[in-house]
């Protein structure tokens, strides 16, 4: 066990050198250079130009570019500063994760609590009026797109009943990270409850539930125990990509309640040319998604006794 | 089947929600009147993006950063509505042969740190905003000044060979001249530009810092910046100006969408909006009432010929006849009107409203006739061909009104038309640079200095920064030098006003509309009006108890 901890640990290194290094490969190759971008319609000297631009170190070659970006980040933990405004990455950064972190951690704790419960539901009425009700919930859901439910929400809570302000404030509460959380929740939520309503139904027909039950063993004790453990492997593989997706692909649900977060930053980085804040983030994100993966994969363990690790 | 019915129950239920807001914004209006007492020390938030750079007086060259700048630096003149100049921290700015300008400050003026805005203030400043070594984007601001060159020469990596202009020279405590390198009969309106503004002496100790917390000497002074959330300035009390602050101070608060900031302005967390979704567009003067607003602004959008594309340029150079025609191809008054929701203006000329020697109706290309349009093409010895394109930046909102353009002259004229869309912004500025465009591209441009000059000189001379499209007539050089080095203002006004009429002869571009804004406030302030910058002036805003 520790030792495949030690391994999995030891491959995230090539694999964050790896993402990084094509990230800053992609922003490079994009069309467009981001210190000309300044100027717009209006042109600049090209003095000025080169002079921006070896103040920022873009007149060096790509690879020592690079190399000075990464080692900046490894040896000092400094992300750089961003081309248009010299704010250091970092800070950005600082200002752009914990309201993410908030509105995906709210988001997660939404669609686990419904997802679940929905799935479970469904899964152990597989066929009845429950099901099919959570079966037709569901397909609403995914069939919605992101901005109509923020846009209904909007309408309904904000403007119709006047529960709830439209927008995040800048003073970013938690209560006004609700709405946004559902709406970001929302489709996963509907996800995972098809997910955990499938495996359930299925796990159901399975042999050992059958000795379970044949065993004489109390339901409460085969369905929490025998049936939910197996049926949750999927699900729990589905929840944990989900973390990295929720932080980092809530562009559309951050631009209809003006919260100031990663989905939004990323989009603006990649409009901007802004490639230090760029690769920064999803550097970040790469470390997010690797390290749930990791927990993901000793939960397995957990779950299934009977997978091992060598 | 079950969820394609509800699908269409909750389109109903949207449009049923959009009728009875818009009716509920209607009843409203009538509150709109009863307001309270005028506070004097009112504090209002403004819709603004995050600027895009740090605050420098020379740097910030985009509107975000350049609507708090106003608020918080003063500069030797600004302008009136008319294009006439109003002396603020100048006493008086004077020249006998737009040559050699001598400027007089008001005396007692200070910065927002105390210490007193002297001559030295405004020439250290220029002298630092013109280096080369220190990177600021308006830097070319200062080529008319004599000595430019040494601080900023010409070509990459090249260094400065001095750190101060020849042509600047303190007088006394309160009195600088200007050399300038050759007659600039306008350069009393350039003055009014950000770029010429006063720094304190602390600035230099700290210019990192100066970036965050500008020191200026401005009606208000700088409080905080909560980066991407708000930036606030407060009144400043002891500002000796003619345009003293009304209200107590100003929040600029940052949205991630247009959209986002006009529900705020609904709900009572914004009070002042500079622009609107397109979205709100059709909805705004319903919902807002004589809150809603809608007024022209000097700017002009115009779609420009790229002169070294194959198609225009070989075997030989097209007939302007071919531009004409396609201009007068173009049903502005319709497209205005449909796709762009009266947000936008038919162009009669190239030089936008409230510019020094706008004159209405200077050209008839602009005339909407397709017989006329088939006729001039005609003439011209045809489209090569028979196809143009259009390239534009997919991230503006261009895409609606290039396909409309391009409709209207494929229709009147059977030739054909397509949008070339890029991306972004940024790789549609890579095309221009790198001389890639194919056949027109959409230019825009908004008035840096309220002088018809402006739009021709720094446009269309050979070399201009604006001039993109490798536009160049030894001709029409010699008369824009001409009107560049005329004694007077007058004169070199009316130069230009001769020249606009005689660019349909060049066509160096097709104009098709003036901006406007369209903004609107919330009843807890009165008194908003927007500058030729479509800016709001914020200075002149009453807080309501």
């Amino acid at each position: 066990m520790g030792r495949y901890v030690a391994r999995r640990l030891l491959q995230m290194i090539p694999v964050f050198f790896g993402t990084t290094l094509l990230i800053f490969l992609m922003v490079y190759s994009l069309p467009g250079d981001p210190v000309a971008g300044l100027f717009g319609d209006k042109g600049a000297s090209p003095a000025t130009i080169a002079e921006i631009r070896h103040k920022l170190g873009l007149d060096q070659p790509i690879l020592k570019q690079y190399w000075d970006y990464i080692s900046g980040i490894v040896f000092h933990f400094d992300f750089g500063t961003q081309i248009r405004n010299d704010r250091p990455v970092t800070e950005v950064l600082g200002d752009a994760f914990p309201v993410t972190i908030q509105l995906a951690a709210l988001a997660f704790a939404f669609e686990l609590v419904f997802g679940l419960t929905l799935g479970i539901v469904a899964g152990l009425r597989a066929g009845r009026m429950a099901d099919n009700a959570i079966l037709i919930f569901t397909l609403l859901i995914i069939s919605i797109p992101v901005f109509v439910l923020g846009f209904l929400i909007k309408m309904v809570f904000a403007f119709q009943l006047g529960w709830i302000e439209p927008n995040v404030s800048n003073d970013q509460l938690l209560s006004e990270m609700i709405a946004p959380a559902i709406v970001l929740g929302g489709l996963s939520l509907a996800y995972v409850a098809r997910l955990t309503r499938t495996s359930m139904a299925e796990n159901l027909r399975a042999d050992y539930m059958r000795t379970a039950v044949a065993k004489g063993l109390p339901k409460r004790r085969i369905i929490g125990v025998h049936l939910m453990r197996n049926s949750m492997i999927p699900v729990v593989t589905f929840l944990g990509t989900d973390i990295g997706a929720l932080m980092g692909g809530a562009v559309v649900t951050e631009g209809i309640f003006n919260v100031k977060g990663v989905g939004g930053l990323i989009y603006e980085s990649i409009t901007r040319r802004e490639g230090s804040t760029l690769v920064g983030l999803v550097t970040v994100l790469v470390v997010v998604y690797l390290i749930t993966s990791l927990l993901i994969d000793l939960l397995y363990a957990v779950l299934d006794p009977r997978i091992r690790y060598a | 089947m079950r969820g394609a019915k509800s699908a269409k129950w909750v389109t109903g239920a949207i449009i049923v929600a959009l009728a009875a807001t818009a009716c509920g914004g209607g009843k409203s209006d009538g509150a709109g009147d009863a307001k309270g007492a005028v506070d004097p020390n009112g504090i209002f938030s403004i819709e603004l993006g995050e600027p895009e750079k740090p605050l420098y007086t020379g740097d910030t060259m985009e509107s975000n950063g350049s609507a708090v700048m106003a608020g918080l630096f003063s500069t030797l003149v600004d302008y009136k509505a008319d294009g006439s100049l109003e002396m603020i921290n100048a006493e008086s700015v004077t020249t006998t042969d737009s040559k050699t300008w001598t400027v007089k400050l008001k005396p007692g003026w200070t910065f927002h740190d105390g210490t007193p805005v002297t001559a030295k203030s405004y020439v250290d400043a220029w002298n630092w905003n013109a280096n080369v070594k220190n990177a600021m984007g308006l830097s070319s601001w200062f080529a008319d000044i004599k000595g430019f060159e040494k601080l900023s020469p010409e070509g990459e990596g090249a260094k400065p060979t001095a750190d101060k202009l020849d042509g600047l020279k303190v007088v006394d405590e309160n009195t600088f001249t200007i050399e300038l390198a050759k007659a600039v009969p306008y350069f009393g309106h350039k003055l009014a530009y950000i770029v010429f503004a006063p720094l304190p002496e602390a600035f230099y100790k700290d210019t990192k810092a100066a970036g965050q917390k500008p020191i200026g000497n401005g009606p208000y002074k700088f409080k905080s910046w909560d980066h991407k959330k708000q930036i606030e300035i407060v009144r400043y009390d002891d500002y000796k100006g003619p345009n003293k602050a009304k209200n107590g101070g100003v929040v600029f608060k940052n949205y991630t969408t247009l959209e986002a900031a006009y529900e705020d302005l609904k709900s009572g967390n914004v009070d002042v909006l500079r622009q609107l979704a397109p979205k709100d567009l059709p909805v705004y003067r319903q919902d807002l009432g004589d809150r809603a607003v809608d007024q022209a602004y000097s700017a002009i959008q115009t779609v420009a010929v790229a002169f070294y594309a194959d198609q225009w340029s070989k075997p030989k150079q097209v007939d302007p006849k071919v531009i004409q025609g396609l201009s007068m191809a173009i049903d502005r008054a319709t497209i205005t009107k449909t796709v762009l929701q009266g947000t936008r203006e038919p162009a009669t000329g190239w030089v936008a409203k409230g510019v020094l020697g706008y004159q209405p109706n200077a050209v008839d290309v602009t005339k909407f006739d397709p017989a006329k349009a088939k006729e001039l093409i005609k003439a011209g010895g045809g489209v090569p061909g028979n196809k143009i394109s259009i390239q534009f930046n997919a991230d503006g909102g261009h895409k609606e009104w290039v396909d409309a353009v391009c409709n209207s002259i494929t229709q009147s004229t059977g030739v054909a038309c397509t949008g070339d869309g890029k991306p972004d912004f940024q790789a549609d500025l890579q095309a221009r640079k790198n001389k890639q465009v194919k056949s027109f591209y959409r230019s825009g441009w908004v008035l840096d200095y309220p002088v018809n000059a402006n739009f021709i000189s720094d446009l269309f001379r050979t070399g201009a920064a604006g001039n993109q499209g490798g536009f160049s007539n030894k001709e029409l050089d010699a008369k824009i030098a001409k009107a560049d080095s005329a004694p007077t203002l007058e004169e070199s006004v009316k130069e230009f006003q001769a020249i606009e009429k005689d660019l349909v002869n060049y066509m160096p571009s097709i104009p098709l509309w003036y901006y406007k804004v369209n903004a609107g406030y919330s009843e807890k302030v009165s008194g908003v009006a927007y500058g030729q910058d479509g800016d709001p002036i914020l200075t002149g805003v009453e807080v309501h108890k």
